[in-house]
């Protein structure tokens, strides 16, 4: 073979090898021809509505408005007037400038890709566009759903909504960019209910890539499934209220109905506005470097010590145990003296029994309960003793996460064994090194919303629902979790005289001790108890627990606010005008209610400054 | 027209210069297809790329008629020395005054066309080439002669590497095939070819595959060589036996292709002793030797010596990272619109996929896809058969030629021609990395066009000298 043959022959065995190439490609392989059919096919989204929130009689807390997101395909954008176009829109010229400027820099990356162009454009200013859309050939609408409420209250629990984040998107592959996802509070907790789900129609380009229309005549569209609407069982009006009450305090309400646990109201005061709700991207930095930190759900995250009102824990805890009996009987000197050490106490008559310990709410009485506990012969040493009582008061829900379907909601604290090892070495502490236990200071911290369910364990006379927001969760899971009673192991015959004692707190004639008397509605029968809780940063918190009506109670409240002085002083009244707001429907005693509106306890509240 | 120029027109290569024909009316045709629109349907709308072709064509008809008729032939070999200075000064001139395009900076701009020297170094590198190994005292197996030949094809590279114009450079090292076919000894070629191979075996397999592939091969070339039959029979067992080594062990591959390595070795030296065959085993021994070498140093040029780019390219192509969106866009949609054409093709104007630009390049390195997509199979493996036709046909009558500056010249014309076609068809078909560069008389682009042309019908007037010669 002389050189030209072998030559030649080499430049056949090339082509032969592309025509193999060839003939695969466009004989054999049948997946290009199917890809070729998808290219040509546009997939558009139609996004569903978001589920709406009503609350527990029907009224809308969260609703649903329509705006429009215009969209825009690079590569179909054709020269425009983009005076026209920004006036339609109120846009910034210099910044749509640079947007077009980004998709001719980048079309050969974007492709066939569409991007959101301007978000949320209102019914009227969509109408404007749809007259002279022909004019803006690459731009399109798409309607997508913002969020509306109707009562200015409620903020913080509904939480807010925006586009799912990458990292959002890395870890939950069934959402898109552009897709609205909750980021905190009910829209979070219960994301998979409000969603729905995404439908879309499919379109076809013609040869000449100018007319989209039905594929199939729609055969393979599929619609948007709407979210699920979500009842919830807070009270709107009683949560604007709330929130109203709350104005210029810091601190939180939370209200339950003790039968079934549904959170009738819960405010952490300052939160965010309805205001905040809607401008949460441009308020985000501001919210969040606000010194009263108003993204900070006090009602479920903050540890506060709860002060006296624990002192009924230890009650029922030590009459369950047999460590005392209703009749038992302590004498208080102005406060319990021990070995070198004193608790203080205000006057009040003595020696006390059980249930006017809980009226009067002496110290005296409850650092010799809780000794009592301590030395309790069936569990020694102490730290069974102790180990017993932490149990005992897990199952009040202090010390634990209660589960409610608020996704921020924490624990409290509550010490352990090994915490007072820490502090004063194995086996070298005693009762009275955990004294402060007794009246709920010290290492025990608890959350409002445990405090409120505290009060609902006592209404119920020994059981409790895991406080929720929302009554119709769609899945049987969530719904048999907040049905079921969560019994705390206390016969029901010790709640009596707690109750009375609470009864007595509020009720009982002038002079005659009762700490709570300030919590009373006329024609209502409130029980509650107080509680003064040393803040280490100022003046004392302010904390009362009540529930109402006494008969057959429909309401537990805990008001707890932040360096407001005395339990008695300005929780009781504003759990008062609650109460009497949710039974009455009306707040008789306007003038009072004003006075607490006005009040400004804010300006105790030390603020440690931010940088 | 008086009766010589008559005679010359007669004997005018009427093969080449019908294959050049169809392939730019062809060509033009498939512009109009990929870049129509509704709007713009009119096929000489001149601001449209077909319109624009069109006039490209008319300049480079006018090119051809005036290379065929006005210029004397005798003249390309004194003045080609002048002529490739010129074009390597231009070449170097663009590397600091040119504007960049996608990444290389090759382009000259005159108002809002563009000029692109490389491509017409092309020209001017072959009229050299042709002019200094056409010398009558020039050959190959003289060093310093062949140094002269080689740079004369090394500059316009290192030129055009300069520019980021990588692609183009490629194509100058189709021109070994010319040194071949002036006495360059065939196994170089092999060589290369090997070379590539195991290149792409390394990427796409791995280290140990492609040693494995190189010692098979080498053990099967050394039968061919060998009139020993015994060879043979120890070759093949061989061969199966390394197909499951590297399933059987889990140690490096670089240690196998150690351990591999002794028997050939042990032979090697067997036949050294023995005086029989130690020419081809000498081969054998460099080529497998090379191959090792090369095996582990791909490595270090993948990871080193390439720009990111064209990693990203090699990577994409051997499936070693799948990115449809980035890198991969291209060879993908490439693919679809070809595969998309099917036996016979969708007709002309009714290709989707080239309609909706999901091709980038299109009009430019992938027209093949609008052909491919319209035409279908049947019309790629004609439009494919005429480029064959045109080169084989380049390569027969160059051999043909009594004057060696016009044999030398239509060799570097059929191997400029040959690495166009093939790079690009195989590109654009997912065979090979993405290389940006035109399919000849096909893709839009004056510049191509043009260079194309003259490159081509210098070639026809030369060989019109031959017959005119012989009659």
């Amino acid at each position: 073979m002389d050189k030209k043959t072998l030559l030649i022959a080499g430049i056949l065995v090339i082509a032969l090898a592309l025509v193999i190439r060839m003939f695969f490609l466009q004989i054999i392989d049948d997946k290009y021809k199917v890809n070729a059919a998808n290219n040509a096919l546009l997939y558009q989204t139609k996004y569903p509505a978001r589920g709406e929130i009503y609350d527990r009689n029907n009224n809308t807390l969260v609703g649903n408005r329509t705006t429009y997101d215009i969209m825009v395909t690079p590569r179909d954008l054709q020269e425009f007037d983009t005076v026209d176009f920004c006036n339609t829109f109120h846009a910034d010229i210099n910044s749509v400038r640079r947007k077009l400027k980004n998709y001719r820099e980048n079309r050969r990356k974007i492709g066939y890709q569409s991007f959101t162009f301007i978000k949320q454009v209102s019914a009227k200013d969509y109408t404007l566009f749809a007259e002279k859309q022909y004019k803006f050939p690459g731009f399109y609408a798409i309607g997508r759903t913002a969020r509306v409420y109707p009562y200015n209250a409620g903020a913080s629990l509904y939480g807010y909504i925006n586009e799912a984040d990458s990292a959002y998107l890395a870890n939950n592959p069934e959402y898109r960019r552009g897709d609205y996802v909750g980021i905190t509070g009910i829209e979070k907790s219960y994301e998979d209910v409000l969603r729905g789900k995404k439908g879309y129609n499919v379109m076809v380009r013609d040869v000449h890539n100018r007319v989209r229309q039905s594929f199939m005549e729609g055969k393979y569209d599929i619609e948007a499934e709407p979210g699920k609407d979500l009842v919830a069982s807070i009270d709107g009006e009683l949560q604007a209220y709330g929130e109203r009450l709350m104005q210029n305090k810091v601190g939180s309400i939370v209200a339950i109905e003790p039968q079934t646990g549904e959170i009738l109201a819960i405010v952490s005061a300052p939160g965010l506005t309805i205001e905040d709700l809607n401008n949460i991207r441009k308020e985000y930095s501001r919210l969040a470097t606000d010194p009263y930190k108003p993204m900070f759900n006090r009602a479920v995250m903050s540890a506060y010590p709860p002060g006296s009102v624990f002192k009924t824990v230890n009650a029922l805890i030590a009459q369950q145990n047999g460590v005392i009996k209703p009749e038992t009987r302590f004498s208080c000197t102005r406060g319990f003296y021990y070995g070198g050490g004193k608790m203080g106490c205000h006057g009040h008559p003595s020696p006390l029994d059980l249930k006017q310990s809980i009226m009067m709410s002496c110290n005296a009485y409850y650092a010799q309960t809780f000794r009592a506990m301590m030395k309790d012969p069936n569990h020694q040493p102490i730290s069974n003793a102790f180990n017993h009582w932490k149990e005992q008061v897990n199952k009040f829900g202090f010390g634990v996460k209660l589960g409610s379907d608020f996704p921020s909601e924490l624990a409290g604290t509550l010490p352990s064994t090994k915490t007072y090892d820490k502090i004063h070495g194995k086996g070298r502490w005693s009762a009275y090194n955990i004294l402060s236990l007794a009246i709920g200071q010290g290492e025990v911290g608890a959350t409002p919303l445990q405090i409120a369910n505290l009060a609902a364990i006592i209404a119920n006379r020994g059981y409790y629902i895991i406080p929720h927001l929302i009554k119709n969760a769609p899945d049987s899971a969530r719904r048999q979790k907040y049905t079921e009673k969560h019994y705390v192991g206390v016969d029901e015959e010790h709640f009596g005289p707690v109750i009375e004692g609470m009864y007595l707190s509020v009720n009982a004639p002038a002079g005659t001790g009762g700490t709570s008397w300030r919590a009373r509605v006329e024609g209502i029968n409130v029980c509650g108890k107080t509680g003064t809780a040393q803040n280490p940063h100022g003046k004392d918190n302010s904390v009362f627990m009540c529930f109402a009506p006494m008969e057959n109670p429909k309401i537990a409240v805990c008001v707890y606010l932040e360096n407001a002085g005395a339990g008695g002083s300005w929780a009781a009244p504003v759990a008062s005008l609650i109460v009497e707001k949710y039974l009455n429907r009306e707040v008789k005693r306007k003038e009072f209610e004003e006075a607490i509106i006005q009040t400004n306890l804010k300006q105790f509240v030390p603020v440690k400054k931010r940088r | 027209m008086g009766y010589y120029e008559r005679s010359q027109a007669r004997r005018v290569d009427m093969g080449l210069v019908l294959s050049y024909l169809i392939l730019v009316l062809f060509g033009w045709m498939n512009i109009y297809s990929a870049v129509y629109s509704e709007e713009h349907s009119f096929i000489l709308d001149f601001s449209q790329r077909y319109g624009l072709q069109f006039i490209w064509i008319l300049i480079s008809i006018g090119v051809a008629i005036f290379i065929l008729y006005i210029i004397n032939p005798g003249n390309y070999a004194p003045i080609s020395p002048f002529l490739y200075i010129g074009m390597l000064l231009l070449l170097a001139a663009v590397i600091f005054l040119g504007r960049e395009v996608n990444g290389s900076k090759s382009w000259f701009f005159i108002g809002s066309f563009g000029f692109q020297p490389a491509e017409f170094s092309k020209i001017t590198t072959s009229l050299l080439l042709a002019y200094v190994m056409s010398q009558w005292n020039f050959s190959l197996s003289n060093r310093k002669e062949a140094i002269r030949a080689a740079l004369v094809v090394l500059l316009p590279i290192l030129l055009i590497v300069l520019e980021k114009e990588t692609g183009s450079a490629l194509v100058y090292l189709g021109l070994i095939l010319v040194f071949y076919m002036e006495g360059l000894s065939g196994w170089v070629i092999i060589l290369g070819l090997s070379l590539i191979a195991i290149f792409i075996i390394t990427m796409a397999g791995s280290p140990l595959a492609a040693v494995v592939t190189a010692i098979s091969a080498a053990a099967l070339l050394r039968f061919a060589f060998s009139r020993k039959r015994v060879w043979f029979f120890t070759a093949i067992p061989v061969i199966v036996l390394m197909c499951f080594i590297p399933s059987l062990s889990n140690l490096r591959s670089e240690v196998w292709a150690l351990i591999l390595f002794i028997p050939h070795t042990v032979l090697w030296i067997k036949d050294l002793f023995t005086g029989k065959e130690n020419r081809p085993s000498f081969f054998l021994l460099l080529s497998l030797l090379s191959a090792v070498i090369l095996t582990f140093s791909v490595n270090f040029i993948f990871t080193k010596v390439l720009q990111p780019h064209q990693r990203a390219r090699i990577e994409n192509l051997f499936g070693i990272t799948e990115d449809l969106q980035g890198i991969g866009y291209n060879v993908h949609q490439s693919k679809i619109a070809i595969g998309s054409g099917g036996l016979l093709g969708k007709g002309f104007l009714n290709g989707t996929q080239t309609k909706y630009n999901f091709v980038p390049e299109q009009s430019t390195d992938f027209i093949f896809c609008t052909v491919g997509e319209e035409w279908g199979f049947v019309g790629s493996l004609l439009l494919l058969a005429v480029y064959i036709f045109l080169i084989t046909r380049i390569i027969h009558l160059a051999s043909r030629q009594s004057d060696a500056f016009a044999r030398i010249y239509g060799y570097c014309v059929a191997s400029i021609f040959l690495m166009h076609v093939v790079i690009n068809i195989g590109m654009t078909m997912g065979l090979l990395p993405v290389i940006g560069i035109p399919l000849p008389f096909l893709s839009y682009g004056g510049s191509g066009m043009v260079s194309f042309t003259i490159l081509l019908f210098i070639f026809i007037r030369l060989d019109m000298e031959r017959q005119m010669r012989e009659n």
